[in-house]
């Protein structure tokens, strides 16, 4: 390895992370590293532990074991307030988009901002209709409820509100399921541009490998709760490994067994 | 060996519940005294609670206290003592009927709807996209719902206890024709301030629990639709034993002459 100094801190690095729910392992140690400003996506199929991944680096569960360090430091036995600090790190993006339905749009995007940050509402209001142009919504939709859009136009707020208080870090769980093919591609455009004009690190779970080419720079695959590769996004036809391509190719057999439980 | 295993693990299994119920509610009235408060949060519960209840509460105080003048009317005639309706109207309306019915009325139309939107909240993800936007869920969610609770109720009980003495007062003077002036001078006669404030502490303490149950059954709420409907089912069962249960309590406590 060659990586200049500026790069040994991993923007987030997982160490032997271990999470059961009952009697089920859900990871399984992980070890993944996602290094400053690169666009990684986790691929693997349904049941294999990408969200729980994703909600215990967030804080949103805690891992039986193990160590998730974000910009260097430790993370998994932060207190309530630390935790709300570091969050204003991250931005997220839920796979059903999770849209607050009690409020307008332009609410929900401006919600980091007036809650996290105490800005005043008639200027989170200014920036909030500016992030709904960066996503291709008009100033019109601002004063929608959520319940009134198509699910794509829900997944774009969402977009907004993820990026609305400029995170250093982007989650993406899921962002083109559910969506029809065309889309699916403007929100993975939009993902691309949006994580490249923030200069954000990014890290997205997905099933859908057209989302993945479009958005990876790295890719990892996660089966039964650890990565069992990881590879730049141009490598993955040719991974040699038996795991990834029956998956990248969406084969029915090979060394893939179908989970049955949901977690 | 079977039979001990399987009363332990029902045990264990209360242990935890009562353990989480204790911690949820030890976070929830800390965040209620922490700011920041959410003042928007906290006068929208106040107007879901103690605005939108009036007419449910006020028809079902009316009627009660009809119905009591009613029965009591024909029950005290048998032995000539029909003269003690108002003070049984006024006494039955604010220690027990007005904060009880208030409560269970408020229990079956608020403590339901928390639990929902609560319950809704968590399986879409909302409860998470609020802890990841840097906003406490039981800051932001739980507390303006229990304050809001433990506020509107004794509010509303204030409200009920009137409208069901009057409900008496109608049925007194216009349909059992008894004077005006003098069920008036009944009502008052015997009434003491102890009997309102314990009405008022009960409201107080039942409003708090309602809007405890709907949102730690709505917050722990999993497994989609079916889960947020045993959700609302579970928060309005439990909101109104627990009723009745303090209710027993809280009178012992004010009024046990041994």
């Amino acid at each position: 390895m060659t990586a200049s100094p500026m790069t040994t801190v991993p923007k987030i690095a997982l160490k032997g992370v271990y999470k059961h729910f009952g009697p089920k392992k859900v990871l399984n140690g992980i070890d993944l590293e996602v290094a400053k400003g690169e666009s990684l996506v986790v691929i693997g199929g349904s049941g294999t532990g990408k969200s729980v991944m994703l909600k215990s680096i967030l804080g949103l569960l805690t891992p039986d074991s193990g160590s998730i360090k974000v910009d260097g430091e430790e993370t998994t036995r932060l207190r309530s307030r630390e935790r709300e600090k570091l969050l204003h790190k991250f931005g997220m993006l839920f796979q059903g988009a999770a849209l607050f339905d009690s409020l307008p749009v332009w609410e929900n995007v401006a919600f980091g901002l007036i809650q996290g940050e105490h800005m005043p509402r008639a200027q989170a209001k200014e920036i909030a209709i500016a992030k709904l142009g960066a996503v291709g919504l008009t100033p019109d939709v601002a004063e929608l409820s959520p319940a009134e859009l198509s699910g794509g136009m829900q997944k774009r707020v969402g977009l907004a509100r993820a990026i609305a208080d400029e995170p250093e870090i982007i989650f993406f769980d899921e962002p083109t399921t559910g969506l029809d093919p065309i889309m699916a591609d403007v929100i993975n455009e939009l993902i691309v541009q949006c994580v490249k004009d923030l200069g954000a690190t990014a890290v997205t779970i997905t099933h859908d490998m057209a989302s993945a080419r479009k958005i990876a720079d790295r890719v990892a695959m996660i089966y039964q709760g650890r990565i069992i590769w990881t590879g730049h996004a141009r490598d993955i036809d040719n991974s040699g490994n038996a795991y990834v391509d029956q998956f990248v190719h969406g084969r029915a057999d090979g060394p893939i067994k179908m989970q049955i439980k949901a977690l | 060996m079977g039979f001990l295993a399987a009363t332990g693990r029902a045990f264990l299994i209360f242990l935890e519940a009562t353990g989480r119920l204790a911690l949820f509610t030890g976070s929830a009235l800390s965040h209620c005294v922490r700011p920041p408060l959410y003042p928007r949060q906290i006068l929208r519960q106040m107007i879901d609670i103690g605005y939108y209840s009036l007419p449910v509460v006020g028809l079902t105080a009316l009627f009660t206290g009809m119905v009591l003048a009613l029965q009591s009317y024909s029950g005290f005639s048998r032995f000539q003592a029909e003269g003690a309706i108002a003070t049984v109207v006024v006494l039955s309306i604010t220690r027990e009927l007005g904060p009880v019915l208030a409560g269970l009325m408020v229990a079956g139309r608020i403590g339901a709807a928390m639990a929902a939107e609560i319950g809704t909240m968590r399986v879409t993800e909302q409860i998470d996209a609020l802890s990841t936007l840097s906003t406490n869920p039981h800051k932001y969610l739980v507390a303006p719902r229990l304050i809001a609770g433990l506020t509107m109720v004794p509010l509303l009980v204030i409200v009920a206890d009137i409208i069901g003495v009057f409900g008496g007062f109608l049925v007194g003077v216009y349909r059992l024709d008894f004077n005006a002036a003098s069920y008036i001078n009944r009502t008052w006669e015997f009434l003491e301030p102890l009997d309102v404030i314990s009405g008022l502490v009960k409201a107080a303490i039942f409003g708090f629990l309602i809007a405890l149950m709907g949102c730690y059954h709505g917050y722990h709420s999993k497994g989609g639709a079916q889960g947020v409907g045993a959700a609302t089912t579970n928060a309005v069962v439990s909101a109104s034993i627990m009723i009745l249960v303090w209710n027993y309590l809280i009178t012992g406590l004010f009024f046990s002459t041994k």
